[in-house]
This record gives C-alpha cells, structure tokens and sequence, in this order.
C-alpha cells in the first residue's frame, strides 16, 4: 500500500515535471488559452523543405521540424485537457511565415527558419534543432572551392535570405568582384546552374544536399567544405508569450536530454526517407548536450 | 495582432535606398516594356485589319498565342527555354553575355506579351469606324498606307484612349513578375525588406502607395492626353 502511494507520488512529481506548464497556468497564455478555446491548433509547415518539413507522398505534412512539433502538441493536449485536440496544418512560405504569426493565423511554425536576433523582434524561438551553414555547389570541374574562386564570375543567391546577406558581406570585405542573380526558390536556382546562367549557387549546405540528391546527374555536381554562415534552425512560436514558449522548451529540452532527438533525427537524416545521409554533426550533438537543461 | 510596428525601418539605411532602387526598375522595366508593346501592338492591330488574308493571319496568331499563355509561364519560357532553342553559342551569349541578361528578357517578356493586349484595343479601335470612312478614303485616291495614317489611326488612336490607359496601368503591375527571373524590382525589394527584417507589413504598405502613386500619376497623364488630342464633335468627351 505504501510503495503504491509512493508510486503514485513519484508518478505526480514526474509527470509534474515533464508537463512543466501546470493547467492554471493556460489563462497566463493567450497562445494556450485559443487553442483551448478553438480546440484546434494551426500549425505552419512548409511544402518543400526536405527533409524538414514537407509534403509527402500521401499529401500531408512530414519531416523533421514536424515529428519535433508533434511531442509539443501531444504535450500541448495534455495541458489543455483538449484530448481531441485538431491540428490545422497551414502552408506558409518563407514570405508568408511571419505574417501568419504575427496576426495570430498559426500557433506554431515548424519548417526550416533560422533564428537571428533581428526575427526575435517579430517572433521568439525554441531551442536550436538544427545547424547549418551557406555553402557553395557547383558543376564540377568548375574550379571552384572557395568563395574566393568566384571573382569575376556569376553567382545565384536566394532572393532576401540570410545566404544573401552574409555572402554579400563577405564578398565585399574581401573586395571579391562578383556578379549576383537572385532566385525566387531552389528549383529556379538549380535550373540557372544547370543551364549554365551562373558559375555556382549559394544555400543551406542541407537544402544543397537535398537538391543534389534530387538532381538528374547528381555526380556532376561539387558542393565547397567550409560553412559560410552559421544558420542554427529552431521551431517558431508567436512573440511575448513565456508560458507557451517554455512549453516547447520543456519538450524539446525534455527529448534532448534522454537522447529522444536523436531518433528523430536519424530518422530523417541518417540516410532519411529521401536517402539525404547526413550523420549528425559534432556540433549539433553538442548543441543538443547545452541545451539539455534540467528541471 | 501580435505584432511590433517599426515605421521607422522604411527610412532606415540601406532599407530607403532599396526602394528607391525597386521603384526605379519597376519604372525602367515597365516604361522600356511599354514601348515595345506600344509600337508592335500597333503594327500587329493594324495587321488584323488589314485586307491581306495573309497579314491578318499572321496578327491572328501572334494574338492568340500570346494572349493565351499566363504571363508567369512566358517569363520562365523566355528565361530558360529560348536560350536552349538558339545554337550553343548565341544562348550562352544570351544567358551571360549581353549586360542585365535578366531585365532584358524581363522587357521583351512583358512588351511582347502586352503587344497582343495593344494589338486588340488598336484592331477593336479601327473596327469601330464606320467601314464609309475607310470606303471614301480609298474613293479619293489615298494608298492603303494612307488610308490609315490619315483617316484609321488619328480616329481609331483617339477613341482607344481609356483602354490603353488600363493597359498601360497593367503594365506597371505586371513588371512585378520579373521578380521571378530575378530583377530586384519594387515588390522583390520589399520582400528582400521583409526578410532582412521581418518588418513585413510596413515594407508592403510603403510598395502599395508607390504602385498606387505611379498609377494616378499614369492615370492623370493620359487623361491630360485623352483632352488635349481629343477633336470636337468625333469623340463622346468632345461632345459634352
């Protein structure tokens, strides 16, 4: 009898702890408070993210970033007391992002945003989830290995990326004379490498890996070793709600700290359903370790 | 909303001078774009009223195949596919030699593609005269070119006015979807805006008062135009 009342306390204190939001605590959050209300939850994803976040086969959302958001919503359920909690799965796009979130359309963006100090003014962010960095492709035999290598030729950026601002930033401290061609998206940049209207194109290593996989000679392609930038991914969530956002935090830090994450990333990484085969990284391993923080 | 407003980021260094410069291209492209559009609307309007089967064949077609594709796809078309069409060495000249391969292929895109629209509103304008008019001029003596100079064009140019107003208004809106070929136009830059800063909103509300100010100002233009040309007693605003 008193082993299970004892149990019974571990159980509460644990559960507790996981939860970490307690119920009273929704009316503190207004995010909380109309999903309750709603009894659905909007959640943002993008179409073509591989593999973060992106429309599978069977037509619904999938990847990474959304496995991630999933424990939060489950967890979301719990402190809700919304059992039958519905999820509304919103397309948005890198232009429409931080629109949605700012008037209150999605409660929660799970795609592949780098978190800068400059968005934390519009939106707040959980833990990093995700590390990359610019980099280089292209065609190989090109010569080229460096940005240092493309003075004088013509380069793809993404029109109004971080890429775009750091690349740019680089180029003219090093007095690198370059000509710029902004695309719209990545299949658009792939086809003015391919064609031949630039010498090389700059994005998220991952998303040039990705690319790389899907291309029709993919062996014909070079993408350059050091990282650019440093772009650390992270889960969206609206601006100025501590309570929500502690939510996510609680989880995230909950799934990094038993090792949790990394099941979830070797899913969809180690090779991935779309065979992208990319172990993690000492540094993502070890940003996973910092942010493991204890109750 | 949730929501921080920061006026104070559209006059902010290097924020301004990047709309500036969108607004500067939208006008370049559009204008550039408008006189292709002018002068071969005309010419392929005139064709489709012309006697010659032929001629209006040849109107015909260019008409309908450029009027019916979206304007997106002919964009791409123009941007990926033609430089394959040519041989290996005028494609590649296309595709890097010639200055700003994209503004150009953006004019050509937007001006060929208005020129059907033009081309309309020229043949609809001619058709709208009376065939007498045509008749007497052709019963005095005036060459086929004649009729038109003299008698077709003045009249048919005169009564298109509020027409060609709205497709020279489109073409100012159009020009935005050469940011999908990367010219860094009005609204690319206020995306580039938007996702420097986050500051959405704002950098849109900026780009929609300077399309609305360019369109009055193209509006109240060619209505200075519409009553300076306009001759008494031929056209209902003359009538009043």
């Amino acid at each position: 009898m008193k082993s299970k009342k004892l149990a019974l306390l571990a159980f509460t204190i644990t559960s507790f702890f996981s939860t970490g939001v307690m119920a009273d605590d929704v009316d503190s959050s207004f995010v909380l408070k109309r999903i309750q209300e709603r009894g659905v939850i909007n959640m943002g994803h993008r179409e073509s993210s591989v593999p973060f976040s992106y429309i599978g086969k069977e037509g619904k959302p999938m990847g990474y970033s959304i496995d991630l958001c999933h424990k939060i919503i489950n967890q979301i359920k719990e402190v809700t007391g919304k059992k039958d909690l519905k999820i509304n799965y919103v397309p948005v796009t890198s232009q429409t992002r931080i629109a949605l979130m700012s008037n209150g359309t999605i409660d929660i963006e799970c795609g592949s945003t780098t978190n800068n100090l400059t968005r934390q003014n519009q939106v707040d962010y959980l833990p990093i989830t995700f590390i990359t960095g610019a980099k280089l492709v292209s065609k190989k035999g090109s010569g080229i290995s460096k940005i240092e290598d493309l003075d004088g030729k013509i380069m793809g950026l993404p029109l109004g990326s971080n890429t775009e601002k750091i690349i740019r930033g680089i180029a003219k401290k090093k007095g690198l004379k370059i000509k710029y061609i902004m695309t719209k998206d990545h299949p658009q940049a792939w086809l003015t490498l391919e064609s031949g209207r630039i010498d090389a194109y700059a994005a998220d290593g991952v998303l040039l890996y990705g690319l790389i996989s899907k291309a029709k000679k993919p062996d014909d392609f070079q993408v350059t070793d050091k990282f650019l930038s440093y772009d650390p991914y992270g889960i969206m969530v609206p601006h100025d709600d501590s309570t929500y956002r502690r939510l996510g935090n609680v989880v995230l830090a909950d799934m990094m700290r038993s090792g949790e994450i990394l099941k979830v990333y070797d899913k969809w990484f180690n090779p991935g359903p779309t065979g992208i085969n990319m172990p993690i990284s000492n540094r993502l391993k070890m940003a996973f370790e910092l942010q493991a923080l204890p109750h | 909303m949730n929501y921080n407003w920061n006026w104070g980021i559209l006059v902010t260094d290097p924020y301004l001078a990047w709309i500036f410069s969108g607004l500067g291209w939208t006008l370049l492209v559009a204008l550039s774009a408008w006189l292709i559009a002018f002068s071969l609307g005309s010419v392929i309007g005139i064709m489709r009223t012309a006697d010659n089967p032929m001629l209006r064949t040849i109107g015909a077609i260019y008409v309908e195949i450029f009027r019916n594709i979206p304007l997106l796809v002919q964009m791409f078309l123009w941007y990926f596919i033609f430089p394959e069409l040519l041989p290996q060495e005028a494609g590649m000249w296309v595709k890097r030699g010639i200055p700003m391969p994209e503004f150009w292929t953006a004019v050509i895109c937007l001006g060929t593609y208005t020129a059907s629209r033009v081309a309309e509103q020229v043949r609809a304008g001619i058709n709208a005269i009376s065939q007498g008019q045509r008749q007497a001029a052709k019963a005095i003596g005036l060459s086929p070119a004649q009729v038109y100079r003299y008698v077709l064009l003045p009249i048919s140019y005169r009564t298109i006015i509020p027409p060609m107003t709205s497709e020279f208004l489109g073409i100012f809106k159009n020009s935005s979807l050469a940011l999908t070929i990367g010219v860094l136009e009005l609204t690319a830059q206020t995306r580039q805006i938007e996702e420097y800063t986050f500051q959405g909103f704002e950098a849109f509300t900026a780009a929609t008062i300077l399309y609305i100010f360019v369109t009055f100002m193209v509006m109240f233009i060619m209505m200075k135009v519409e009553k300076k040309v306009s001759i008494p007693g031929m056209t209902s605003l003359g009538a009043k």
